[in-house]
This record gives C-alpha cells, structure tokens and sequence, in this order.
C-alpha cells in the first residue's frame, strides 16, 4: 500500500512538476505569430493547389499578411470575391482579375488531323514532346496523352475519346493554372470566363504557314487574317501565321466566326450570328462546328 | 582483350554492309542544309535567298566558340533560309540550296594523292579543323576544335581514334577504315601534333579484324611512330567516348563536369579523323560524309558517300527503295538513333546511318511492373540506378535525380534494351536528364550577374 502511494505522489509530483517548467519554457520561446494568417487560411478555399504560386493555402495567407503591397498576389481557385473579402479584412487593395477558364486551344480531332505515324512509346506528352513533333502532320497541335489531365487536381479536365482532346468542364475548372504549366505545347491558355461559359476562341496554335497547316490539320488556322479585319474591338491579332483573340478586348460579337474559312475560330454557349446573305457558303462550315461544340462541352 | 570495367549489353551485331564497299552517291538536286548540326550555338546564316554558291562555300559561320562552321555540299542558288521540319518533324533554321552543275571553290585538292606531311604548327592545324567545319562524326556532333584546345593547366596525354562502332547494323567507320586506312593514319599524326602527344591508340572491335590486320600492315608499311592499333572485345556502348577511353587507357573519367581531358585522353572518331585529314593536307571542308543503309527489309543495304543535306528517301531509294514491312526509320542505329517520321529531312553531320526496322522488330512490347531485380544496373556502363532514375523522373524529384547523377547518363539504351519488364526506362531518363540540366543552367545563369 505504502509503495503504490509513494508512487502515486512522485508522479503527481513530477507531472505538476513539469508543467510549471514547460509554462515558463513556453513563455520564453513563444512565436508571435500574427493572429490574421490563421483567418486569412480560413477565408482561402483551401484547395492547396499551388495556383498561386505558393505551395499551399497557408503560405499564400502569410504572403497576404505579410506584404504591404498584395496587388500582384491573386487566387485564382477563390477568384476576386474571395480576395475582395480578404483584402477588406486585411486593408489593403487586392488585385481586380475577372474569373477566368483554360481553354484548349487545338481543335485538331481525328477526323480533321489524320495520324501519319504510331507512337509507342511513354503515354506521356512530356516524353514524346521532347522525342518528336507528334502522330500527326501538326508539330503545335495536342498530343493527346493527358498529361493535364494528370496534373488537374479538380477532375475539370478529361480527354475526350472521340476527339482525342482535352475537354475542359468550365464549372469545375478553378484556372490554378496546373494545366497550362503541364502542357509542353503551350496550348492551354486562361482565358477570361463569360457567364453562362460562352467563349469565343482561336482553337489552334500552329505558327505554320496556310498551306502546311491546311495539309496536316482541316480545322487549323491559317493566318487569313479575315478576323482580325472584321473585329471592332481590336481585340484580334495575327501574327506568325497565327490569329489570337484577346478575351480581356473581345465582347463576343460572334463576326469572326463567321468569317472564318477553316472553322478554327470557336464559339461556346452562343448561337452563331445569323447568316449574312451575301454570302451564303461561308457562314456554313463555321456555323456546324459550332452547333456541335456545345453538345461537346 | 581489352573492354571496359562495368556495365554493357551485346546486342545482335547485325553488320548487314560490312562487305559492301563505299559507293558514292550521285549528287541530290537540292539539299537542306540545317544551321544546328552540331551541339552549341546554331551557326549563323551568312547566304540569303538568290546568292549563288560554290561547292566548298562557307554557308554559315560559327555562332560562338562551341559551334562549328557550315560549307555548302553542292554548288547552285540558295532558293529559301526558313523553318522547316527536320527529322522528327520539329522545325529548325535550313538552308535551302537547288543545284547547278558542280563547281567548286578554288583551292580545294580533290585529287586522290596522300600527303603525308604537315609542316603546320599545333594552333594553324586546330584554325584549319574549325574553319573546315569539323564535328564529331559518331554521332554526339561535338565540335573538333573545341575538343582539340586542350584547356591551360590541363595536359593531354594520348590520343584516342575510335574505331569501335559498337552500335549494331552500322559500318560506315568499318568501310573507311578499310578504303582510307592510309588517309586515316595520317589523320591521326596530324591530331597527335595539334594536341602534342606522341602516342596514339587506334581502339577496334574484334568483330572488325580485318579493319585491325589492315591498319596494322598500314602502320607498319608506312613507318608511322607512336600510331598503334587497340584491339578490344566486342561490348556495347564501347564507343562511348568514357567506354572507350576506360577500355583502352583503364582510366575512369570523373563524372561531370569532368571531361576527358582531365584523365590527358582526347578522343576522335575515326571518320573524323579522315576528315581532319581532308580539311588539313587537302583544304576540304566538312561537306559530305559515309552513311550506312541498313535494315533486315532492305533489299541492299549499303555504304554511301553521300553530300551533307541530301535528303534520307535519295539514300533508301538508292538502297533499293522503302520496304514494305518498314515499321521504323531510323536516323542512326537501332541503340542511340531517332526513329524519323519526316523522310524528307537531310543527311548531316553526325548522321552515320539510316536504319529500317521491320515491323515486328520495331515494335515495343507491353511493359510490365518493376521487379527490381536490377539488369538495369548491371547494364548501365556509367554505374548509375536506371529503374531509380526513372521512378524519379516520373515523381518530378529533380533535387535527387541530380544527387543521383543523372547528368551523367549517356543515352545508350542499355537499361531499356535489357529490361525484362520491357519498361520504357530511357523514355524518362532522357526527360529527367533534360529538365536536371534545364534546372543546372538556369541556376547557373541566376549566378553568372552577381559575381
């Protein structure tokens, strides 16, 4: 009995003890560390997708408290709302970004870029990027192996077996970018989203002169040119034989498509502009890849 | 016999033209030529579209020091200098050149005579290799001069000619040793008195004997001090130029950034050696070049003298056209080369052969999981863990893959030739290679301003 008690009592002992120590211990060596950053955390979305640049939420949230200066910091997962709401908490001005979508830009599907070669090596674009120009004529095009499709941390982007594409679904992609660094083709691009995800886009990268692209690929751009001179708002630029539609200038007034020849300019969400009269055969090879792409995406 | 310490396959050495003698191709009527044949900065374009030029003209000059001089193969008008698709269908710098006649530039000794003695002193020699445009003809493309300006502090030892075309199915070295031997033994007493060494090894694979009885009797006919011929037991890659140089000497050269120089051995191929030979005694420039067309499927595989920018379907046609059952082109060797889907693209300089794998042959079979049993590893002739490598490369774990060594990888295919899972091991070894260095070079380049 007398050895259970002493036993009892040392411990108790020791344990009051040892807390006394570990109180003054803790107290000298506390980390002030600035309460907001446990608040910021909280109002981030918490994906730890790494979009923005840091490795995780919490590192992006200690930036924000940090820095005096958070225009150029931006999560793109939590879009301008959240960073409004964080900037009003914190005082400072955050950084004004619209949301934004990837969108791929190669509309070379099977039917319209025939294969001329077999690749059996990796299924990895990052593997046969660096070997060679791909299974088809097109050396810009998407290789089709999902490299993005394995970095995409929300499942917003699939390959679409009957087109042999990345398809991006625009509710579930967050634009963390991921996709964009993964692709060795630079084909992915963030590109402003529009309500209802309407979209107008060049759907192709190739810097090919017309005739190679139209040999490798029926729905590549040529570098026409047409767009460009039809576009109101300056929002389109061709250069090396590539046409690019700025989605921060561009106000969706559909007049390019129209005047596409090769259907590389894509429209999402949106009916076409009606066809013009004068020109009855044009409108049309535009206006059937369109109808069909919402049913796509 | 000689060889090196560790690692190395054997692979079916299937020399299909050993016994056919050089042929020269009739001259293409145009050629592109590509402004990057070599490793290092592309040569600058110093012809535009309309120029005319000779045979022998310098086309394009050296972009920096590690780069090498391009001369025109055939004489005509220049008709484009664009982007277009190379072998692997990626676009690069050509120049486009559409033959008139064959006029060449003043100066140049065609004539078959040997001249066998260089009154030239050591830096007039290296001068003449670098205006000649010479590069490493085996394959790597490096520049001649480069490796020739032995480094200050360093001291080269011995010179090394590498006979060895351990790749199988190619004999381009294997035909100009035997038809140039003379040239080629010269050759090397021109590069012993640029690099100022009195000894020289000549390394041959045993499968080549009579290449070794030949240059012996040429040696010895010829009185030529110093030159001796290595014979060594047939492994691959015992051309590599570490292999090699650790097959013949016994020396390892440390890994990067060591170089060959630091154990005193300077290697050369041996058609480079001619070539040297041709730019030295006889002004010519690097314009044309033997290539070897082979495959189980061709109906004569061949040895052709071919001008540098002739285009690959020229040489199949000539070897009896494209065959059916071709599953796989190949610029290069079945081990090291690059399967081609553009056959529209050029000879150049490190082309030395075109092989055609059948349709079964070219075919990779179903990969399976690692069971670590490490053939890789006793396969790999740098010491370096290829299953290891490979699983790094695909977690993206740059930090280890470079502790690991990955610079040091050579590309030859052993690990993944050896692999009985069949695991696509060089695939990602080559991509782990080339984002290390990326990732050296930028780190280096974010260095290079604050000092």
């Amino acid at each position: 009995m007398e050895v259970l008690l002493n036993t009892i009592l040392t411990l108790c002992v020791l344990g009051v003890l040892s807390a006394v120590i570990l109180y003054f211990v803790a107290q000298k060596f506390r980390v002030e560390e600035d309460p907001r950053i446990d608040e910021v955390e909280k109002m981030l979305p918490g994906a730890n997708c790494g979009g923005c640049g840091f490795a995780g939420c919490r590192g992006m949230a200690d930036a924000l408290v940090k820095n005096d200066d958070i225009s150029s910091l931006f999560c793109p997962v939590g879009g301008g709302d959240c960073m409004k709401a964080i900037a009003g908490y914190l005082g400072k001005a955050a950084a004004e970004k619209g949301p934004q979508v990837a969108t791929v830009r190669c509309g070379g599907t099977c039917e319209k870029r025939p294969r001329t070669n077999e690749y059996n090596g990796v299924k990895s674009c990052a593997v046969a990027s660096s070997l060679y120009a791909g299974e088809t004529g097109c050396s810009f095009g998407c290789l089709g192996f999902g490299d993005c499709v394995k970095v995409c941390s929300f499942g917003a982007i699939a390959i679409d077996p009957a087109t042999g594409l990345p398809v991006v679904d625009p509710d579930k992609c967050t634009a963390c970018g991921a996709c964009v660094k993964a692709c060795p083709k630079l084909i992915i691009e963030l590109r402003k989203k529009w309500p209802k995800n309407r979209a107008v886009y060049v759907s192709c990268v190739s810097k090919e002169k017309g005739a190679a692209v139209m040999k490798a690929c029926k729905a590549g751009c040529i570098g026409c040119g047409k767009c460009a001179k039809v576009c109101a708002f300056e929002a389109i630029t061709v250069e090396n034989n590539l046409a690019f539609i700025d989605s921060q200038k561009c106000k969706l007034c559909r007049k390019c498509v129209n005047e596409c020849p090769t259907g590389a300019i894509k429209l999402v969400g949106m009916d076409p502009l009606p066809k013009e009269p004068k020109a009855p055969a044009a409108p049309k090879p535009a206006a059937a890849p369109a109808a069909e792409k919402p049913a796509e995406k | 016999m000689k060889t090196f310490p560790i690692g190395g396959v054997h692979p079916s050495e299937n020399k299909l033209s050993s016994a056919k003698p050089i042929e020269v191709l009739p001259l293409p009527e145009a050629v592109c030529i590509p402004l990057s044949q070599h490793i290092g900065a592309p040569a600058v374009a110093k012809v535009a579209k309309g120029d005319k030029v000779l045979t022998g003209q310098l086309i394009a000059e050296a972009g920096s020091f590690m780069s090498a001089n391009i001369h025109s193969p055939i004489s005509g008008t220049v008709t484009a200098v664009e982007l277009v698709a190379n072998g692997q269908g990626l676009r690069q710098p050509m120049i486009t050149i559409k033959r008139e006649g064959d006029e060449w530039v003043e100066g140049i000794d065609r004539s078959k005579t040997l001249v066998k003695e260089c009154a030239l002193s050591s830096q007039e020699i290296i001068a003449k290799i670098k205006e000649a445009g010479i590069v490493g003809m085996g394959g790597a493309t490096f520049p001649t001069h480069v490796k020739l300006s032995v480094p200050p502090g360093k001291k080269a030892e011995a010179l090394i000619i590498n006979g060895v075309e351990c790749e199988p199915y190619l004999t381009s070295d294997h035909r100009t040793m035997l038809e140039r031997g003379e040239e080629l033994v010269v050759g090397v007493t021109i590069l012993m008195k640029a690099i100022g060494v009195d000894s020289a090894y000549i390394g041959i694979e045993n499968n080549k004997p009579d290449a070794i009885e030949h240059l012996r009797r040429v040696i010895a006919e010829g009185g030529y001090k110093g030159v001796e011929v290595t014979p060594l037991r047939v492994k691959y890659p015992q051309g590599g130029e570490k292999q090699l140089i650790a097959a013949v000497t016994g020396r390892q050269v440390p890994p990067p950034p060591a170089l060959p120089i630091d154990v005193g051995a300077v290697v050369c191929n041996a058609s480079t050696t001619v070539a040297v030979y041709e730019a030295v005694q006889k002004n010519k420039p690097l314009i044309e070049r033997v290539v070897t067309v082979t495959g189980k499927g061709v109906k004569e595989p061949k040895n052709l003298l071919t001008r540098m920018g002739t285009p690959i379907t020229t040489l199949l046609d000539a070897a009896g056209g494209l065959p059916e059952d071709a599953g796989k082109v190949i610029n290069g060797g079945p081990m090291m080369g690059r399967a081609m889907i553009n056959f529209a693209s050029p000879v150049t300089k490190g082309c030395s052969g075109i092989t055609v794998m059948s349709g079964r042959d070219a075919e990779r079979r179903e990969a399976s999981q690692c069971i670590k049993c490490a053939k890789c590893v006793s396969a790999c002739p740098m010491g370096l863990e290829p299953y290891y490598l490979s699983k790094m490369t695909q977690k993206k774990n740059f930090d280890e893959l470079e502790a690991q060594m990955i610079t040091s990888c050579i590309e030859c295919g052993c690990c993944q030739s050896t692999c009985p899972a069949y695991l696509p091991l060089l695939d990602w070894i080559r991509l782990g290679k080339q984002s290390v260095m990326g990732i050296i070079r930028a780190r280096a380049a974010a260095a290079a301003p604050k000092k």
